[in-house]
């Protein structure tokens, strides 16, 4: 009888039984995961890498992964969406992860940094010199702004990430040049040493680091490999001895390259694959001092914008690296580049909501005082909409980076698809409120003296480097399609025994049809969210149903294909990143009610304008996915692309004709 | 000299916030308002400190009168360098009328109880501008005084200071021990680095009431009303000499 009903569902039907056979049961692996496994994209190896604990040693990667998928349920609130599902032990309530002793010392350490920013940096001065003025440096140093979060038993501050996040949004609201050498130096710089090192490694390098004596670079980028960074030519040949390995390579744009001392390295080391037998070349991550004699560097390399932060190429000639210089093992350098990025992520967003509120109030202090047309312009509509919007994306970036930083403070080890949600939204939200305020502040925002320009070029490559926003997006698709993939087949497992799981399928069905027909399937966050933001929280479950809905449809679709269908993955992204965004205004806004602060009622304004606007973007991008006419948008946008490189260049006659 | 210098601390509305009066023009308001180190007393917690660095003293005391927020200021003296604080706990209506005469009495007192062999306070505070508390605690424990200080230097038994008066400077020797205020020139605070504020979160703040101390804080004076300033009136231009006279006589100035 469930059989029957099964069979004649056409729901079902077309969801489940007619999958295309790359995700039918039977081979070891999901049509996803194989398509993960032999693909040689960024973002799917690092899904791949990112989902496995660090201390795998060298094992099948993709067996893993489905095994820990398949075990765990996710508690990530990014990962579920894909699903249609809510997961809220993430992101209810919003998160507060400092005790009483935490907070008192934060506050004691805010007050220092902002003084030294207001009164000792000159932004304008480093931007011109193109290099951190050395009193500042100095000045730096002694302050303790280069061992935030080494372990105050080897010199450092000790601080969490969220007390980390609370300064570096000082530092971004003053000095982006300033903040990458210090991100440069400590967010990646050494972050393998305090994330990968052995307790050897870490007493040996972290105290004169944490000091500033000897600063640091990450050093994965070469001139062939910048996204594809699988593809790094740098080489560390193991000595037959064992004892040590003889490093060669180029390695282009490193902050801090003329400066480090201290180099986290990512080289490609032959070893022999253990089932096979035959060599490979697997990414390996080595501490390389200066000192051991062939690293060199290029001049500092002319930029748009962050000139202050050193920029130039390194070569390793020959260098001599001895082998308890290794992070983790031979073959674990992709894992440790992608963990080094991911934990560091957050910073960049707490950095750009401290951004955006400096130029916010640049903005509304022209807005304010300007008078034109008789009035002064913060009366004018367009003008009002700017600030409006200016301040609800700071808003949201703001919520991001305290969310996520909350999160691993308390001990999450699943926020990577959010890490890489917030960094895309803050880098491109700082670029649209710099602009904007610009705008607002019209020629006088295009002059030096304003310092608003010199922003506005800093920013530009936030949404590069770090792993480019188009990138991050694939692999938040990419990671999300992933773990629906294997959703899905182990409804397909229960498939095959369909009278043991008669309850989950007939769930399912039921799931399936109330989608269908566009009715609610129960899933609601009524009760999570303040009583005040009901609708908005309706609005969000909503379009999470549909999320779920479109998904799937497009996995079934696709299937393992899917990794080839960028026009698509990158709405997907966009979709989800507009849900979390979504969800951490609710939650934020939720507790500010509950809290009852005097700004309670404004931050509802906030979160439900954002919401509304929110809801609508994600349903215009559901009903593209969705069309058939997106198809052949896409198939258009392919073709005009490949004329124009056919073409080096545009393709279309000039009018004139000449 | 070796011994102990006690630095008074004062905690004051931060000089770069706009200063409200509040409706009923009892005082200003301070709920929410940033606060800060009077800026005359981060000169003296830094001059003991140099002092200290300098082996010429032994012990840094910060003394800090107020409410529970007084121990954020004694924080920060202790991360400048201080040794220890001591936090004299005064609220409420108490600390609404507390004026340098209280707190003279309060340091006397400390003074005596700790065998300080210098006090260090700044000239005066920026909410009150009194420019009396060193005054009055030298007097009160009999101690010779050099206020207005911008330049300090130990000899022997004596303190030879630079002070800076109405007409220029004037140097005098005084003998220890001795109560000196500090003026702006006296020397740069140091930044508090974040490294000094975590370990001064280990040093120790004692905590009494001025009653512990026998000292009687009820206040001689009591503030009847706070304005702010009257606003600038606009002038009036005149277009001759003659004029400008015949206005002045009107307005009977001259």
């Amino acid at each position: 009888m469930l059989l029957r009903k099964v069979s004649q569902s056409s729901a079902l039907c077309g969801s489940i039984l007619r999958i295309p056979p790359v995700l039918s049961g039977g081979q070891r692996h999901t049509g996803a995961v194989v398509a993960v496994q032999n693909a040689r994209l960024y973002a799917s190896q690092a899904a791949e890498a990112v989902l496995e604990k660090p201390a795998a040693v060298g094992s099948d990667t993709a067996s893993k992964v489905e095994k820990k998928t398949v075990a765990a349920e996710s508690k990530s609130f990014a990962v579920n969406i894909f699903k249609g599902q809510i997961a809220t032990a993430q992101v209810f309530p919003y998160p507060s992860a400092l005790n009483e002793e935490q907070e008192q010392f934060l506050r004691e350490l805010v007050g220092p940094v902002g003084k030294f920013f207001e009164e000792v940096n000159d932004p304008a001065k480093n931007d011109t010199l193109e290099k951190v003025e050395d009193h500042t440096m100095e000045g730096l140093k002694e302050m303790g702004a280069f061992g935030l979060q080494v372990p105050a038993d080897l010199g450092g501050l000790g601080l969490s990430n969220t007390q980390y996040a609370r300064l570096v949004e000082i530092v971004g609201s003053h000095d982006l040049g300033v903040g990458i050498t210090l991100g440069a130096h400590q967010s990646i710089g050494f972050k393998g040493i305090l994330l990968f090192g052995n307790p050897a490694q870490k007493e040996k390098y972290l105290p004169k680091l944490a000091t500033g004596e000897h600063i640091a670079a990450f050093c994965l980028t070469e001139p062939a490999s910048g996204s594809d960074a699988a593809s790094i030519k740098t080489t560390a040949v193991q000595s037959p001895c064992g004892q040590y390995f003889t490093l060669n390579g180029s390695k282009i744009w490193i902050s801090n390259g003329g400066l480090a001392e201290i180099f986290t390295v990512f080289a490609k080391t032959p070893m022999k694959d253990p089932k096979t037998g035959e060599m490979k070349d697997k990414i390996s991550a080595f501490i390389v001092e200066r000192s051991f004699g062939g690293v060199t560097h290029g001049p500092p390399e002319k930029k748009m914008g962050i000139k202050a932060s050193n920029t130039a190429e390194v070569y390793f000639d020959n260098v001599r690296v001895p082998a308890d210089c290794l992070l983790t093992e031979v073959g674990g350098g992709f894992k440790v580049a992608m963990n080094i990025l991911n934990n560091g992520r957050f910073g960049m967003a707490a950095a750009l909501s401290g951004t955006m509120k400096g130029v916010i109030t640049k903005a509304v202090d022209h807005a304010a005082n300007r008078t034109q047309f008789g009035n002064k312009i913060h009366n004018y509509g367009v003008i009002q909409e700017k600030m409006a919007r200016m301040t609800m994306l700071q808003y949201v970036t703001e919520s991001m980076a305290y969310m996520i930083s909350g999160n691993m403070d308390s001990g999450a080890t699943e926020f990577q698809i959010e890490a890489a949600i917030s960094k895309i939204f803050a880098s491109e939200a700082a670029w649209t409120v710099t602009d904007e305020c610009i705008q607002i502040m019209g020629g006088m925002g295009f002059m030096k003296d304003a310092g608003v320009e010199r922003v506005m070029r800093d920013l530009r490559i936030f949404r590069i480097f770090e792993g480019t926003n188009d990138i991050l997006r694939l692999f938040v698709a990419l990671n999300g399609f992933q773990n629906a993939g294997n959703q899905l087949k182990s409804l397909q497992k229960a498939l095959k025994n369909p009278l043991g799981n008669a309850g989950l399928l007939a769930g399912e069905l039921t799931k399936r049809a109330k989608r269908k027909a566009g009715l609610s399937t129960g899933l609601t966050l009524q009760g999570t969210v303040h009583p005040q933001l009901a609708q908005s929280g309706e609005l969000t479950t909503k379009a999470i149903e549909q999320f779920g809905a479109v998904i799937e449809e497009l996995l079934i679709k696709h299937g393992k294909k899917i990794i080839d269908e960028q026009f698509v993955l990158k709405r997907v992204a966009d979709t989800a990143i507009d849900l979390y965004a979504m969800v951490v205004v609710l939650s934020r806004a939720s507790r500010s009610l509950s809290q009852g602060n005097a700004s309670a009622q404004h931050e509802k304004m906030l979160c439900e304008t954002w919401c509304v606007e929110a809801h609508d973007r994600i349903m215009q991008d559901i009903k593209s996915l969705r069309s058939s006419q997106s198809r052949q948008l896409f198939k258009n946008l392919r073709a005009i692309s490949s004329a124009v490189v056919e073409n080096g260049g545009v393709v279309a006659p000039h009018p004139l004709g000449f | 000299m070796s011994g102990r210098v006690l630095v008074g601390v004062k905690r004051v509305i931060d000089y770069a916030v706009k200063i409200r009066v509040k409706p009923d023009n009892s005082s200003v308001v301070t709920d929410g308002v940033k606060h800060s180190m009077n800026p005359f007393c981060e000169i003296a917690v830094e001059e003991a400190v140099k002092m200290k660095e300098k082996k010429l003293i032994k012990e840094v005391v910060a003394v800090s009168c107020g409410p529970q927020q007084a121990q954020e200021t004694i924080r920060t003296a202790l991360a400048m360098g201080a040794d220890r604080g001591i936090h004299v706990e005064v609220t409420g209506k108490d600390y609404e009328t507390l004026g340098p005469l209280q707190i003279s009495k309060i340091m006397a007192a400390l003074a005596k109880k700790e065998e300080a062999q210098l006090i260090i306070l700044g000239k005066q505070a920026i909410d009150d501008d009194c420019n009396q508390t060193g005054q009055m605690t030298a007097a009160l424990l009999d101690w010779p005084q050099g206020t207005f200080a911008s330049e300090v230097s130990l000899e022997g038994d004596k303190i030879k200071v630079v002070r800076e008066v109405d007409g220029g400077l004037e140097t005098i020797k005084i003998n220890v021990p001795a109560v000196i205020t500090a003026d702006l020139r006296l020397n740069t605070p140091r930044y508090a680095t974040l490294p000094n504020i975590m370990k001064a979160k280990k040093k120790k703040i004692a905590n009494m009431k001025p009653a512990d101390l026998g000292v009687d804080i009820t206040s001689r004076l009591e503030v009847l009303r706070v304005d702010e300033p009257p606003q600038r009136q606009a002038g009036v231009k005149v277009e001759t000499v003659e004029d400008l006279v015949s206005k002045l006589k009107e307005a009977g100035l001259v």
